[in-house]
């Protein structure tokens, strides 16, 4: 199993992304997906610096893989699309249909991102054919579903990666919700989602913490943190461990956790420092879907 | 311009054909579809007959197997198209994509709807599943603007359909999993949206709150209408503010009487009416508006005006007695 870091889902400004990758670059993560995966209105860093991340990534050794957005909406966000597609290079993370489409008709491989519904193994196989090499389980699924479709009725012709690490994300709307917090609307937003690098918390009224409000996209406001379920997860066969980056700080948990799977005997050692690291980077946690549960629980 | 009505059960379905439905959609006593609350729906019996009554009345029946089989219990879903198949349902509604290749590859005769659980909102993803499934027809999940609808049907090779009125979906649906967060159970695998079982009102002073799942959903006074609690629909304390606020949307229902117009130029196929957990008081009321609505813009396009009093009846079965244009008005977004 390897470590892979999921697109940045939220508006860091052009020099923190940079500094993110370049950090990146000389971590022990083994596959990068890169790109804007949440809404076609953040410009701040365009698909030609995306490339050029791509290729100094690639230049350190890493697998790098171009994410596409999870909400196509509009022409010109298919545009954009076809551009990734067809940048000759690297593979693509799908996470719409469009994607799937234009990769199968491109023969570009493709990686079906957590935000394609795949939630069995025939709708799965089926996807293999169309030239998927890999998918990330849907977020809501469990350890038990997954054993179940990768293992029957025999073993699966592509690859599985579990997000692990990182907020989820548990919807897309129309609506810019930072947006609307600030009383604009998504057409004159002013990007003002940069202003919130994890998202604006949302409380209930009991102050219990339940989501995070990044631009078009709901997340969960506790952090999912499977780094305990590593070596299960090996054990199952993932192939890869995903980690949402939430911080630059993230890519020492990154770092860790390859070290757990490259020195198992350090296990113990390990995992006092990865949770100590998870404590810092994330007060509240949850692993409830992980154990068949609601998602925001922590068993 | 076809009118979808919702059909909960067969009383339901009566009143929308009684009432002037083109057609409805109607799901099996399980969880083979999104909808599936106790005391709703219609057994494989209820379908035929169903379907035999719609039938002889030149009507359509549709069967919405909208959720997303689950390893091992596959052929329950199977089962179902069979169904469909053999007793001449009208359409299939799925979103699954070994359910749609199961039917295609079967029952080519059958027309698939790929529904709104899909979440196909542009070009690429409805070329995808029509040239993969030849689907028919697909349902547009409510995030789309009218200009990004008219686009579409522009362009499109397949028929649209579209939501015309009802409970106001602000997510993309089939891809929103606030309700299986907080209560561990998934539209797309058999749940509903906020399970009956997970929610709870309980009275405290003057105070009503809202609970799903035991978390705090909202607060209200005791004798306010309340809406179905649903998580986007909440009132929650961001960060930066000590007052709770509607954050995502707050409780109101969708209704697209104005732009009869403009969906029935872009040459929309189908307007689908929400609410098959919703009584057949509700399902006449709305289908009456509806329908003479379509056939007063039908008769007379050119002057077509929304009355009035259409809008009354359905603001009163709407939620929180408030309508909105939601996605399909830029500005809401």
């Amino acid at each position: 199993m390897k470590i892979s870091l999921a697109p940045v889902s939220f508006c860091w400004d052009k020099a923190t992304i940079e500094q993110f990758y370049q950090k990146a670059a000389n971590s022990q993560v083994d596959t990068v997906y890169l790109g804007e995966t949440v809404c076609s209105r953040r410009r701040l860093l365009k698909f030609n610096d995306y490339l050029e991340l791509a290729q100094m990534l690639k230049s350190h050794g890493k697998k790098v893989v171009l994410s596409t957005m999870a909400l196509i909406e509009a022409q010109s966000e298919l545009s954009e699309l076809k551009k990734y597609i067809d940048n000759g290079e690297f593979s693509i993370e799908a996470n719409d249909m469009a994607a799937v489409q234009l990769a199968r008709q491109a023969k570009v491989p493709f990686i079906c991102g957590p935000t394609i519904n795949n939630y069995n193994r025939a709708s799965l196989d089926i996807l293999q054919t169309m030239g998927m090499k890999r998918f990330v389980m849907p977020f809501e699924l469990s350890k038990v579903w997954l054993n179940n479709v990768i293992s029957q009725p025999a073993k699966a012709n592509f690859e599985v990666e579990v997000m692990g690490h990182g907020y989820i994300p548990l919807a897309h709307s129309a609506r810019c919700f930072t947006a609307k917090h600030f009383g604009l609307n998504k057409d004159n937003c002013e990007t003002i989602c940069q202003q919130y690098p994890k998202g604006i918390l949302a409380q209930t009224q009991e102050q219990q913490d339940l989501l995070r409000l990044n631009g078009i996209q709901t997340q969960s406001a506790s952090h999912i943190d499977l780094t305990d379920e590593l070596m299960t997860m090996q054990k199952m066969g993932v192939d890869y461990f995903r980690i949402s980056p939430s911080s630059i700080e993230c890519l020492n948990i990154a770092n860790e956790l390859a070290n757990k799977l490259t020195s198992p005997q350090l296990e113990n050692e390990l995992i006092m420092t990865t949770a100590e690291l998870n404590k810092k980077l994330s007060p509240q946690a949850c692993n409830g879907y992980w154990f068949g549960q609601a998602g925001l629980e922590q068993i | 311009m076809e009118l979808l009505c919702p059909a909960g059960n067969l009383a339901s379905l009566k009143a929308a054909f009684r009432a002037g439905a083109d057609a409805v959609y109607l799901g099996l006593k399980d969880d083979t579809n999104a909808r599936s609350f106790a005391g709703l729906n219609f057994t494989p019996e209820q379908i035929k007959q169903a379907t035999k009554l719609a039938h002889s009345q030149g009507r359509k029946v549709f069967l919405t197997l909208n959720t997303f089989p689950k390893p091992g219990e596959e052929s329950r879903w199977y089962q179902a198209i069979d169904l469909a198949a053999n007793i001449g349902m009208d359409a299939l509604i799925t979103a699954d994509i070994s359910l749609l290749d199961y039917a295609s590859r079967r029952y080519p005769h059958l027309p698939l709807h790929l529904s709104v659980q899909a979440s196909a909102t542009n070009l690429a993803a409805l070329d995808f599943y029509q040239q993969a499934f030849n689907i028919e027809r697909a349902v547009l999940p409510r995030v789309l603007s009218i200009k990004q609808v008219k686009d579409l049907a522009k362009n499109s090779s397949v028929e649209l359909e579209v939501f015309a009125f009802g409970s106001l979906c602000i997510m993309a649906e089939g891809r929103c999993h606030l309700s299986s967060y907080v209560t561990g159970q998934s539209p797309n695998t058999g749940g509903s949206c906020s399970p009956a079982k997970h929610v709870r009102w309980q009275e405290q002073g003057d105070k009503c709150l809202t609970r799903l799942n035991e978390v705090l959903i909202d607060t209200s006074g005791v004798n306010q209408q309340l809406g179905y609690p649903v998580v986007c629909k909440g009132r929650y304390i961001a960060e930066d503010q000590s007052q709770a606020n509607y954050l995502l949307e707050s409780p109101t229902s969708l209704n697209t009487l104005s732009l009869l117009p403009q969906l029935a130029s872009a040459g929309i196929k189908s307007l689908k009416i929400e609410g098959r957990q919703r009584s057949p008081a509700y399902v006449e009321q709305v289908t009456r508006v509806w329908r003479e609505a379509i056939d007063s813009f039908l008769n007379h396009p050119e002057s077509f005006t929304e009355q009035a009093r259409w809008n009354q009846v359905l603001a009163k079965v709407s939620e929180g007695q408030v309508t909105t244009l939601g996605a399909y008005e830029r500005q809401w977004q």
